[in-house]
């Protein structure tokens, strides 16, 4: 069931948009926000608070790699893979996040810590290679930076 | 040097907030036009400035306002959408404008929508731009208190609101249908043309999707006139353009240039050219769906009829370097399973081709290609080309692609006949 506070947060994104269907990936985020990741029964709920079928909501869900069907670590890495990342050496991260942190792409560590997932060009060019973790930026990453940013993460 | 686009935007920390933009000049524009010009007379000032679009296309901009049906009797509401969806690898300028100057990018919003007769706009910004869509919120939320969006915009009788959408990530939302279809709450997929989204859009209604670079520039020609833009280029092309470079340069970055500066100068003098050890082998003169340039190329202005002549396209104007120490064959790879990542599945050759080519570049790349593997994606090339897809991800692809198996032949060959990469990993 979803929780007031969750309803609320819907109804504010779906007087958005002409039709209450529309705000789909907004309520898929509110969830998530809240939850972590989007369980089938919370994507059934979010469908019925929309008026679309489970189906139709699912359809959206795996079309946006932001919205996890999964459970994911309390941390959630976005390396990003693109082409400028690529140039200036995004694969010896790869190697050191797996080698030293015990997390490779796709996956959650056992302790639900780290969870890494690759990612479309962040828009960080001139800073490459960079990430994303929850949300935060960084950028003109050496394994040595990565390490301090880890370390500092509960 | 003029910088319009980019004059009042701090390096660091917050950008101006309502009374700071408004004492350098904010919102005047947006006076102006609702106060004293006529709808018509706001898109004849962007046609006559030859605005062209800043998102990768460079279709021209007062072109495309003026397929919208206006007037009364219309159909209604009609629709403004900003594409704030920057996901084209190699590319970074739109964050720079969201970040750092979100009243300027509002308030040539609500100038374009007066000038289509638009009741609603969407702002449209990627999931991972977070720092932006904080700040568009706030400066939207203050824009709204001070008057300039609602039911009478400036004082007028024009009413507009304004919605922000923050996605949920997908490089094809960042396709014009695609972001119709998103906002629609529908998978992002593009849409059988004709009829086109300025007569035929969101939800049904005539809609205009300009991307945020494009957008920026509405209250600045508004502001000064069609042809003080016209003068800010080297050559027949208009404005500044936000030009970007990456890879081994040795300073990385993004500067607002007159339209038409030479690849030379930007990599050369404003990245400050190759870093020690390395040196060009190539360049894609404007994000990954363009073809790729060589040396020769460099004094090419980086407008979008020179570079169409060189072979190439402006695309978002954002070089990334290819360097003599890094593979070519891994450069494409990358690229390929990229787009074929993002493929959408909407149509087979893009769906089914893109990740075909994807696990053959990669096999070339770790030596296991096989004769009669660059002829198969040579005639794969063909299949994907524009006219067999509902959109131009696929024809994209191909074009570093292509380019790439004629200008860097014999990477391509000497992976397959040796069976190893020369290379070494990349970055080092």
């Amino acid at each position: 069931m979803l929780t007031e506070q969750e309803r609320a947060e819907i109804e504010v994104h779906a007087a958005c948009y002409l039709h209450r269907r529309a705000a789909g990936p907004e309520a898929l985020k509110v969830v998530q926000a809240h939850r972590g990741w989007v369980s089938d029964e919370a994507l059934a709920d979010v469908a019925e608070a929309l008026g679309v079928t489970a189906t139709e909501l699912e359809s959206l869900a795996t079309a946006y790699t932001m919205i996890f069907r999964r459970p994911v670590g309390r941390h959630v890495i976005l390396l990003c893979d693109s082409v400028s990342c690529w140039v200036m050496g995004y694969e010896r991260l790869v190697e050191h996040l797996r080698s030293r942190w015990g997390v490779a792409l796709g996956e959650t560590t056992a302790d639900e810590r780290l969870t890494l997932l690759p990612a479309a060009c962040l828009g960080a060019c001139d800073r490459a290679p960079a990430l994303m973790i929850d949300g935060v930026l960084y950028g003109d990453l050496t394994v040595e930076k990565l390490d301090r940013i880890l370390e500092g993460l509960k | 040097m003029e910088r319009p686009l980019t004059e009042h935007i701090r390096a660091e920390g917050e950008p101006p907030t309502l009374a700071e933009y408004e004492r350098t000049g904010g919102y005047a524009a947006l006076r102006q036009a609702v106060g004293k010009m006529t709808p018509p007379e706001v898109r004849a000032a962007v046609a006559e400035s030859g605005l062209r679009g800043r998102g990768g296309a460079g279709f021209p901009t007062g072109k495309k306002w003026g397929f919208v049906p206006t007037g009364p009797g219309e159909s209604r509401p009609k629709y403004l959408v900003v594409n704030g969806d920057e996901m084209e690898p190699g590319t970074f300028k739109d964050r720079r404008l969201l970040e750092g100057d979100p009243h300027g990018l509002i308030e040539s919003t609500i100038i374009a929508a007066y000038a289509i007769e638009a009741e609603v706009a969407y702002i449209f910004v990627r999931w991972d731009y977070q720092t932006a869509a904080a700040r568009l919120g706030r400066a939207l939320a203050e824009a709204r208190a001070a008057g300039y969006v609602g039911r009478k915009v400036a004082g007028s009788d024009y009413g507009l609101e304004i919605y922000f959408h923050v996605s949920a990530g997908r490089y094809m939302c960042g396709e014009e249908e695609g972001l119709l279809n998103a906002l629609e709450g529908k998978r992002p997929t593009p849409r059988a043309k004709p009829p086109h989204p300025p007569v035929v859009g969101l939800w049904g209604k005539p809609t205009i999707v300009d991307n945020v670079e494009t957008m920026a520039w509405v209250r600045h020609i508004v502001g000064r006139g069609p042809a003080w833009f016209r003068g800010l280029g080297r050559g027949a092309e208009g404005g500044t353009k936000l030009y970007g470079a990456s890879g081994h340069v040795r300073r990385p970055g993004l500067w607002e240039l007159p339209m038409g500066t030479t690849a030379r100068e930007i990599i050369e003098e404003h990245a400050g050219g190759m870093r020690d050890g390395w040196s060009l082998r190539g360049f894609l003169p404007g994000g990954a769906s363009t073809d790729f340039l060589t040396a020769v190329h460099l004094d090419a202005a980086m407008d979008f009829g020179s570079l169409e002549q060189a072979g190439s396209r402006l695309g978002t104007g954002a070089i990334v370097v290819l360097d003599d120490r890094t593979c070519p064959v891994g450069f494409v790879a990358n690229l390929t399973a990229f787009f074929a990542r993002e493929s959408c599945g909407w149509c087979t050759p893009c769906r089914d081709g893109l990740p075909w080519m994807a696990r053959t570049l990669r096999a070339i790349e770790e030596g296991r290609g096989e004769a009669g593997d660059l002829a198969l994606l040579e005639e794969q090339t063909k299949f994907l080309a524009p006219g067999n897809t509902f959109c131009a991800l696929a024809p994209g692809a191909m074009e570093p692609l292509t380019s790439a198996l004629r200008l860097f032949r014999e990477d391509f060959e000497r992976h397959v006949a040796e069976g190893r990469c020369r290379y070494g990993r990349a970055g080092e």
